[in-house]
């Protein structure tokens, strides 16, 4: 083996490490315990390979699974987090392109200036920031009080602990993973190509389609993902904001392990939501060699 | 005949920096047309005003009668082959030569068998399914000129086309973008930097210098007869020697102790230019003299030429392009110059 190969090796070595301690390891832990079967103890399952008067005894479980399937409050919640994910991640694209756009185009000695910005509420406690959505949207917070006081409204609307309040704050709080990867793609865009487009006879909205967002496909599709996989598993903000009305998947998660300590069934909802979050990530993966270079 | 272009005091700032200031210029119709300055002579700025992807802040253009100073490139008759190309990097070659003629609504049909002649055009027919990343600069920068002509421009604006290439590819180049112009009897408007290109290349230059066309014609009378100090340097080299008027038709060089006929007669203070392949070097003192004489300092070897460098009595420094020098002289060697009536330009400023 040449010194070079070897070198690389031992710089994936530490990646790789990382990888099996604290991702692989944990997700194997994770499916072995859906696939066990919950009991009274601690911890309260009874593991599906166990050591019986000197033999290995499998006792493996599906019925977690069944029961995913057969209750249709997991469905709900699934596809309650689903869709909210996915309006999620569609509203961060209307909202995040033409941001990352403007910032891309923007001077470049201001754009330090425009990162720091969209950086910024990260230097806060998520949890802070949602409580301050509270503050805002609630019956006689401050945008009820602002809209009444323009004269705009003269009952306050009722948002806060309504999908609208939930959808708020999730965009807000995502909107940043969709701007950084995709300004960072925007950014390293050949200008020149947009002012060829013109010359030959596009119009703005035209080279747009043709020319920009073809070429700023893979950070369009990061940031999506990058919104869409955690918003997916958002807890705290369908809580604080929705009040938990619409049962989302990490809600029902949250309660199978901490209230009912049904430990297997909490595991196979977090390999199924895994399962479900993986697929589309190895669909763009697929895509990616053939938009991969800018 | 109107010219088919035609600039109107055309002026473009950014900021406090002057790009183009004050242009007037006729372009006529079939013209293979040169701007030609050093980087940031303002000739690039005057190409974009063509072009549409600078508004003027002051002046018009005209193109073909039609004032469109206001119009965006989209709209305008005219098409840029980009310094680097531009091509668009997600589509095939076929497809970039096609972008302009699918935003023209031409039809499948008509627009595949354009784009299969503009390559054929330059000599890239079969090469349609690659994508630009997997051709050779050359041949990208075919592609670019493609794409451009396809759209059967009336201007073709082409910024720096042949800097990209090495110099083999150059040489060979500018013959066929001047075949191609020729045979398509588009006008073809065209940025560089090399002054021999634009000498081999175009039908009339503009030479540029501080946002100024400082001086405009032919290669040969631009060469001939340069009008400036600025011009007579810049194109091909040049001898500056101070000159003062001594009577019609003759100056009397300043610190030589010799005079020598001019064409036009000098009025004031001021310089001639002397090619230096127009000087004829001696070892004995040329007729018709008194002649300025020098030693010579060094000789490089160029093959078809020689180049003489000599330093003349009165303390200026010569260069003598020449084949042979009677007598054979070498480096240390005392040498006379001497210059056909017609060589020495008259300089005023």
């Amino acid at each position: 083996m040449s010194a070079a190969t070897e070198r690389q090796r031992n710089v994936l070595a530490l990646p790789w490490f990382w990888l099996s301690v604290f991702v692989l390891a944990p997700f194997l832990i994770i499916l072995a315990i859906s696939i066990s079967s919950a009991t009274y103890g601690a911890p309260p399952l009874e593991l599906f390979i166990d050591w019986k008067s000197g033999h290995v005894v499998f006792d493996v479980d599906f019925d977690n699974y069944a029961l995913l399937a057969s209750d249709s409050l997991y469905l709900r919640g699934f596809l309650n987090s689903i869709s909210i994910a996915f309006e999620t991640t569609v509203l961060c694209l209307l909202v995040g392109y033409p941001m990352a756009y403007v910032m891309a185009r923007a001077p470049e000695r201001i754009q330090p200036m425009l990162v720091m910005l969209v950086v910024l509420p990260f230097w806060t406690s998520s949890l802070i920031r949602v409580y301050a959505w509270i503050g805002i949207l609630k019956e006689n917070g401050l945008l009820n009080g602002f809209l009444m006081h323009l004269g705009l409204i003269h009952e306050p609307l009722v948002i806060l602990n309504t999908p609208i309040a939930v959808q708020i704050g999730m965009v807000y709080s995502y909107l940043p993973f969709l701007v950084l990867p995709l300004f960072a793609t925007l950014q390293k865009l050949d200008w020149t190509l947009l002012e060829a487009a013109a010359d030959l006879g596009a119009k703005p909205w035209s080279a747009f389609f043709r020319v920009t967002l073809p070429l700023s496909w893979p950070g369009t599709m990061a940031g999506a993902l990058l919104v869409f996989v955690p918003a997916s598993g958002e807890y705290l903000i369908p809580e604080l904001l929705g009040s938990a009305k619409l049962p989302m998947i990490s809600t029902v998660l949250w309660t199978e392990f901490f209230a009912n300590r049904d430990w297997p069934v909490a595991s196979a909802i977090a390999v199924v939501l895994l399962l479900i979050l993986a697929i589309p990530l190895f669909l763009v993966q697929g895509r990616q060699p053939a938009q991969g270079h800018i | 005949m109107a010219p088919l272009i035609r600039l109107e005091g055309l002026t473009k700032r950014f900021g406090e920096t002057v790009a183009a200031e004050d242009v007037s210029l006729d372009i006529e119709a079939g013209d293979l047309f040169g701007l030609l300055g050093a980087s940031g002579s303002g000739k690039t700025t005057l190409l974009r005003l063509l072009g549409g992807f600078e508004t003027p802040t002051a002046g018009r253009v005209l193109i073909d009668g039609v004032d469109v100073t206001s119009m965006p490139p989209y709209e305008r008759p005219t098409n840029m082959m980009f310094q680097s190309y531009a091509l668009f990097p997600h589509m095939t070659v076929a497809k970039n030569v096609a972008f302009g003629l699918k935003q023209a609504k031409v039809s499948a049909g008509e627009a595949a068998s354009r784009v299969e002649e503009a390559l054929e055009l330059v000599k890239l027919g079969g090469l349609g399914g690659r994508k630009p990343s997997q051709l050779s600069g050359g041949q990208r920068q075919r592609v670019a000129l493609a794409r451009a002509l396809v759209l059967r421009p009336k201007v073709l604006l082409l910024d720096e086309p042949l800097s990209a290439l090495d110099k083999k590819l150059r040489e060979h180049t500018q013959f066929e973008l001047m075949k191609l112009q020729d045979q398509l009897g588009i006008t073809f408007v065209m940025v560089t930097h090399d002054q021999e290109e634009a000498m081999a290349m175009c039908c009339k230059i503009a030479i540029m210098d501080r946002g100024r066309v400082v001086e405009l014609g032919t290669p040969r009378d631009i060469y001939e007869r340069p009008k400036s100090r600025f011009v007579a340097d810049f194109i091909g080299s040049a001898n500056i020697l101070e000159a003062e008027p001594a009577g019609p038709g003759r100056v009397a060089l300043t610190g030589l102790g010799v005079s020598c006929a001019t064409r036009e007669t000098l009025q004031a203070k001021g310089w001639i230019a002397l090619r230096p392949e127009r000087i004829s070097l001696s070892t004995a003192p040329a007729e018709g003299g008194p002649w300025p004489s020098g030693v010579i300092e060094a000789i490089a070897f160029h093959g078809d030429f020689q180049a003489y460098k000599i330093r003349l009595d009165g303390g200026a420094e010569v260069r003598v392009a020449t084949a042979n020098v009677p007598g054979d002289p070498e480096p240390g060697d005392r040498a006379y110059l001497s210059w056909p009536a017609d060589a020495p330009v008259v300089l005023t400023h």
